[in-house]
């Protein structure tokens, strides 16, 4: 019994100075975790010029523009998270998911005007999932436009019949 | 009755029989129990993927591409939910020197692993057309892949002594420090920017996701779950068999040469 509790006490202590190291570690390395910086910690502190790094946001409304470069597809368009918008250029081809109000991750540098370049952009999606009637039928009633912001709260619509809307 | 009966210790292994009197009793309950969780298993598991890949509505951004969801999100809750019976496991056996938790804990292994690749595989599968890269180095994505890796350094540990006892001991220790992994993998989303969405289904608020969709994938899930334990049992089954065999053949190789040979042979 004493054994086995000095077992159990040993293994809880290690756990204990395990699981603070990790966190410790975790918590120091905290910025190169993160995937990507949000253009109000980029406002606060810029990489230096031509350092690459990845901005994360949402696509402003209102604020995409598609152009031809050279003859390839090109978009120019304001990353914002509620706080501090950057300009984006990217020459290239979006992700399907690319819309207005959608969170994005573009890897690229700043350029000295202050917009960034991207080379890369990957579209983030929300933890929301509906059918294509239930979101229609949001819009239609004026509860929701996705260029805007998230939808309402998911109770309001997560059983929401589609049967009559469905087709 | 069954195996177990068949496959008695020999008389005058009375230490042995103490050492397997639980696991005696876990074959004939496992015995029972196992066509069930089989079962159970495989129908739940059919009836969710059909439901889920068949007749479940389209999202509205992702359309079809969401029915990966129906597999890579029971996978994902089960690469952590083994993890975690695996750390159990290795608690039960370094605290209570519990026989049957080594066992189980090398059976849990594989199948785990195999969780935490299909959810690997299906993540990439799904993320190359959403987000536009099959992998990228978020702190989700990194922290499963080290889970994996944490499955499969246990697999090759606990088989790579010698003595069983020591090969249990050493992936006991390494089931338990890996299991800080677990907490890092569940809160990467809302500790750090991530690229992977944060959770849909969480304990405070209303899922955010249709119940035309939640449902196949409860059902999935639940239906996963049960296969995963059924094959855990059924390895565990086979694997106190075999231990049992072991002992057997053990023990008549030591009996068998005093009769025949010259004690001297035997060294």
């Amino acid at each position: 019994m004493t054994r086995k509790r000095r077992r159990l006490a040993l293994v809880l202590a290690c756990g204990i100075g395990l699981g603070t190291a990790a966190a410790l570690t975790l918590s120091a390395f905290s910025d190169s975790v993160a995937f990507f910086v949000s253009p109000s910690e980029l406002a606060q502190k810029a990489p230096g010029p031509g350092r690459t790094f990845r901005l994360g946001g949402l696509v402003v409304a209102g604020s995409v523009a598609r152009t031809l470069d050279d003859g390839r597809p090109a978009a120019t368009f304001r990353v914002g998270d509620g706080h501090s918008e950057v300009s984006v250029r990217y020459v290239g081809i979006l992700p399907d998911l690319f819309r207005e109000g959608q969170g994005i991750v573009a890897l690229g540098t700043l350029a000295p005007d202050g917009s960034f370049r991207a080379q890369e952009v990957l579209a983030k999606h929300d933890e929301t999932y509906m059918p294509k009637e239930v979101a229609d039928a949001l819009k239609k009633s004026g509860r929701w436009r996705p260029e805007a912001g998230p939808p309402p709260p998911a109770s309001t619509w997560n059983d929401l019949s589609v049967r009559k809307a469905g087709g | 009755m069954d195996a177990s009966a068949a496959v008695a210790p020999p008389a005058g292994g009375g230490r042995n029989l103490h050492r397997f009197a639980n696991p005696g009793r876990f074959l004939r309950l496992s015995g029972k129990v196992l066509p069930w969780l089989a079962a159970a298993g495989v129908l739940l598991t059919a009836a969710g993927l059909v439901w889920g890949l068949v007749f479940a509505p389209a999202d509205w951004q992702q359309g079809d591409a969401v029915r990966i969801m129906y597999i890579h999100v029971p996978t994902a809750w089960l690469a952590s939910a083994g993890y975690a019976a695996l750390a159990l496991c290795s608690l039960a056996s370094l605290v209570w020197r519990h026989p049957l938790a080594d066992l189980a804990a090398a059976e849990i292994g594989p199948v785990g692993a195999a969780a935490t690749g299909l959810c690997l595989a299906t993540g990439s599968l799904w993320g190359k057309p959403m987000w536009g890269a099959w992998w990228v180095w978020d702190a989700r994505l990194t922290s499963v892949l080290v889970l994996f890796f944490l499955y499969l350094g246990h697999i090759a540990l606990v088989r790579a002594f010698d003595d069983p006892q020591r090969g249990a001991r050493a992936g006991a220790i390494l089931a338990l420090v890996g299991a800080v992994d677990l907490p890092i993998i569940k809160f990467s989303v809302e500790w750090w920017n991530t690229l992977h969405q944060p959770a849909t289904i969480t304990l405070t608020g209303a899922p955010t996701m249709y119940l035309g969709m939640l449902w196949p994938l409860f059902l999935s899930a639940l239906g996963m779950s049960f296969g995963f334990v059924a094959i855990v049992v059924a390895r565990t089954r086979a694997a106190v068999m075999e231990r049992r065999i072991r002992a057997l053949l053990a023990a008549r190789a030591r009996d068998e040469p005093q009769h025949e040979t010259s004690p001297a042979g035997v060294a």
